[in-house]
């Protein structure tokens, strides 16, 4: 490993914090298995790796959730123990997580104070909150009902209840993966300013492009242990994605040309009411998608994707109005089983409670939502052995890796029940697939086989939606694009036309020239 | 460890109810022995335990499938009683005739009863929203009030000296003992064999499944296309059709007529039965025997040590309760925050779950420090 500038800089100065020989075992597996690294003062240090690579595992040591088995913490060259985290923060360590735990009902300030150890007064808050905001050009108002606030805002919040410890370590798990481009922009001035000024950012991430933006030095993890340490800037992300995985990366293989099948599903004047208290309202959506085409719907978190998703599938019917049709028949008022036997398959964005159900096996999540086209239920009895038949065939080409159609969906790490879902939808060959967010928090070899098998679908003619908030993905899979944007969804655009900064700006709200705030409301 | 907790739990009640009740000046080991112990070695309470376990068993094993399902079903106590009331007003219509159809129209009007009075907070939730947890319960005093009215009024028998009860059954119309000589009825096999029925249900068939989907997961039951309307419906009509048929076997069984003192509590005791059967079939008859022990043997504690009534209470309270901690402790470990000194319950780290309960737990860990 290469010293960085910095550290050819300040030799003297011990590292602000230093990780030796770090081990955690759970019953069965090693999640950290003599992980060592060090973090200077005022470096961004990324520290990347797949699911299940232990970063998490990590990061709850460090921030004191978790005690390693072995190893060594030291905080500025002297050894530490870091016990609650209550400790870490006395210490100096924040941490903005990537779900935020807020209180929707409740304003900023609120949710700032019940958020702290020990509040102070609220007006002696407020000024500190200010005195942040105002130091870092963060927009946000302070007396703002949080259910009124974007994702970028809401994670503003995060970020200022963590700057308001004066922290000396801001940890940061994956805080992009709910941002546009543009947010994400923003963020990233804010994060460079925080390290300027000395506070060291250990920043976990798989977006390869932004670790390369933003880190000065990565570590690598896989299985556990720490295979590789690197200046993101002086990689390509290919590069790091091989080292993450440990193997070469497999490409996706594109097919050319336009779809020239039939129209497959047709959407047209498609509307809901959001549903109380913090749901999007559905307007006049519409849209088709031929056979053979994938079709990529874009958008922030919390903009409608749910309850398109949900209107679609004939989970939610009530208050429903305009046109569904599936291969030219109007599936419209149809339940969702009557909709898969017409061919239609849908993967919502959640998967444990939603798309499966945790606590039971996968054979039994195979009868969920595969019973009526693979015959997995006969005469009001399960069929137990077809279910197990078709769930091991499932496990089998899409290589889930579980130990068996008896394994319960939650043994599974999310990638893999990930894989487990989809090939559960695509096995049984549907005319169209509706897809949400297919490969969020999976893992680069997982994702890619997962797109690959959304490709291949597509190329037996199935008309397949997907809609996610990872552009990379879109521009990847997509033949044509549209953004939803507050429930409304904008006209669909052949992907060669449309840049990633006009569907970033699209996901910001600006539809054409008519400028709409970007109050998105996230359902939590 | 979900099967540890019911044993925990009797363990504890036991020890908790030796001290307690020593505490009280009673024999508090010897109370204990007298209820728990001692019906267990004679033969003639094995017969009563039996009696009093098909009741419990049957109604427990119609709330365990609403219970899986998340519908909370308090009121097996009231469709015991209209099951009862049911099942005797068919008997008293048919008392001057004779036939081995009147038995199984009784059952069957006490099933019905039962149904139609658990439609009531069926239809109020699916429909307007209302828990069904209030208004199953408010019916139970509903059902009492109207079992008082029946017997003191229009169904009292007019040649019973003016006692509030109805006339006694004609043999047509009581319930035929499985093993003659002794007093176990037919009700006893017959709950065994319905919760090896629902036991396969649960586990076998769409039904089951959808009712198991819908209590792990609701969303997913959605996706699944199961509608939930459906079943809130099938849940409490389940249980209140086991208990309207305890209801009508235990008026032609047991009592051979109706009486004010025919609510014995057997629909809330059956919740306890439930819980620690681990709403499971097969598991509901060993509890409901576990249940029946402590109404027996409390029943000769009154006479032996001179126990209060209302210690049988206080054991299945005991129970229940202890129950319910055990599963929360299974669950949580306890935490000791430094600063208050408070004990607040953390969420127990689950490895097991591995990357996949990450966010989750981030997400749940949260609130907890912020508390």
């Amino acid at each position: 490993m290469a010293p960085t500038l910095k550290e050819i800089l300040r030799p003297a100065m011990p590292p602000r914090l230093e990780l030796s020989g770090i081990t955690k075992r759970f019953p069965g597996v090693v999640a950290n298995d003599g992980v060592g690294f060090s973090v200077a003062a005022g470096e961004i240090h990324a520290l990347l790796g797949e699911n299940g690579a232990g970063k998490s595992t990590l990061v709850k040591i460090i921030y004191g959730v978790q005690q390693a088995d072995e190893g060594e913490l030291r905080w500025n060259g002297a050894p530490v123990s870091i016990e609650s985290p209550r400790a870490a923060r006395r210490l100096g360590i924040a941490m903005v997580f990537q779900h935020f735990s807020l209180f929707e009902a409740m304003t900023v300030l609120e949710n700032i104070a019940l958020g702290m150890d020990d509040p102070p007064p609220q007006r002696e808050l407020e000024a500190a909150v200010r005195a942040v905001l105002d130091t870092y050009d963060l927009g946000l108002d302070p007396h703002r009902d949080v259910f009124t606030l974007s994702v970028g805002e809401r994670q503003r919040i995060e970020i200022v209840r963590a700057l308001l410890q004066n922290p000396k370590l801001l940890i940061m798990d994956e805080p992009t993966s709910v941002l546009t481009p543009q947010e994400v922009e923003q963020l990233f001035a804010t994060l460079r300013r925080i390290a300027a000024e000395g506070c060291s950012i250990l920043y976990i991430s798989h977006k390869l492009g932004e670790i390369q933006a933003l880190c000065e030095s990565a570590t690598i993890l896989r299985g556990g242990k720490v295979v590789a340490t690197c200046d993101p800037r002086s990689e390509t992300a290919r590069s790091m994605a091989e080292m993450m995985i440990g193997g070469s990366l497999k490409d996706v293989a594109r097919r050319d040309g336009a779809p020239v099948g039939p129209v497959r599903l047709a959407v047209d004047g498609l509307s809901a009411p959001g549903e109380p208290p913090f749901g999007t309202t559905l307007k006049d959506v519409g849209f088709s998608v031929r056979g053979g085409e994938i079709f990529g719907i874009a958008g922030v978190a919390g903009n409608g994707q749910n309850e398109l998703l949900l209107a679609l599938s004939g989970e939610r019917l009530e208050e429903v109005t305009g046109d569904i049709r599936i291969d030219e028949t109007c599936v419209c008022g149809l339940g969702v089983s009557a909709r898969r036997r017409r061919g239609l398959a849908a993967v919502p964005e959640e998967r444990n409670g939603h798309a499966a159900v945790p606590a039971l096996s996968l054979s039994e999540n195979a009868i969920l939502s595969a019973r009526t086209r693979k015959r997995l239920a006969a005469g009001g009895l399960l069929r137990l052995g077809a279910a197990k038949a078709y769930a091991s065939g499932v496990i089998e080409a899409f290589s889930v890796r579980a130990t068996g159609a008896a394994a319960k969906a939650r043994s599974l790490s999310g990638g893999n029940l990930q894989k487990f879902v989809m090939g559960r939808e695509i096995l049984q060959d549907p005319a169209v697939l509706v897809v949400s967010q297919p490969t969020w928090g999976v893992d680069a070899g997982a994702a890619g086989f997962i797109r690959q098998a959304m490709l291949d679908l597509a190329a037996r003619g199935a008309a397949i939606v997907v809609i996610s908030q990872d552009l990379d993905e879109l521009f990847e899979l997509a033949d044509r694009i549209a953004v939803i944007n507050d429930g409304h969804l904008s006209p669909a655009r052949p992907l060669a036309e449309v840049t990633v900064d006009e569907i970033g700006l699209l996901m910001g709200g600006i539809h054409g020239a008519a400028p709409r705030p970007a109050t998105s409301e996230r359902a939590a | 460890m979900l099967l540890a907790a019911p044993l925990v739990a009797v363990a504890l009640t036991l020890a908790a109810g030796a001290i307690l009740f020593t505490l009280l000046g009673y024999d508090g080991a010897g109370a204990v022995r007298s209820i728990f112990v001692t019906p267990l070695f004679d033969p003639y309470r094995w017969q009563d335990l039996l009696v009093k376990a098909a009741p419990l068993a049957l109604i427990a094993t119609g709330l365990s499938i609403g219970f899986r399902a998340n519908v909370w079903n308090i009121g097996a106590e009231g469709q015991y009683v209209l099951g009862g009331l049911a099942a005797t007003d068919v008997a008293l219509l048919t008392h001057e005739m004779e036939g081995a159809w009147i038995l199984p129209a009784m059952v069957l009007a006490g099933i019905l009863g039962g149904m139609a009075w658990a439609a009531v907070p069926a239809a109020l939730r699916t429909r307007l929203g209302v828990s069904e947890i209030l208004t199953s319960l408010m019916l139970n005093y509903v059902a009492i009030q109207l079992l008082y009215y029946l017997m003191r009024g229009p169904w009292k028998d007019p040649m019973g000296f003016n006692f509030p009860q109805t006339v006694l059954f004609s043999a047509s119309q009581t319930l035929p003992m499985a093993v003659p000589g002794t007093l176990i009825h037919w009700g006893v096999p017959l709950a065994a064999i319905l919760a090896l029925a629902v036991w396969f249900a649960v586990g076998r068939t769409v039904a089951g499944f959808q009712i198991r989907v819908v209590g792990l997961a609701p969303d997913a039951a959605r996706y699944g296309g199961f509608r939930e309307r459906a079943t809130v419906w099938l849940a409490l009509l389940a249980g209140g059709g086991f208990a309207g048929l305890a209801g009508a076997l235990e008026a032609s069984g047991p009592f051979g007529q109706m009486v004010p003192a025919f609510p014995t509590g057997y629909g809330y005791t059956a919740i306890i039965v439930a819980f620690l059967g681990r709403l499971n079939a097969l598991g509901i008859l060993v509890a409901a025997m576990v249940l029946a022990l402590t109404y027996v043997g409390g029943e000769s504690a009154q006479t032996a040590i001179g126990l209060p009534a209302a210690a049988v209470g206080v054991f299945q309270a005991m129970l229940l309760f202890f129950l319910l901690a055990a599963d929360v402790l299974v669950r949580y470990r306890v935490a000791r925050s430094a600063a208050h000194g408070a004990v607040t319950p953390a969420a127990a780290s689950a490895p097991a779950g591995g990357s996949a309960a990450e966010p989750a737990a981030s997400k749940r860990r949260q609130p907890v420090e912020a508390a």
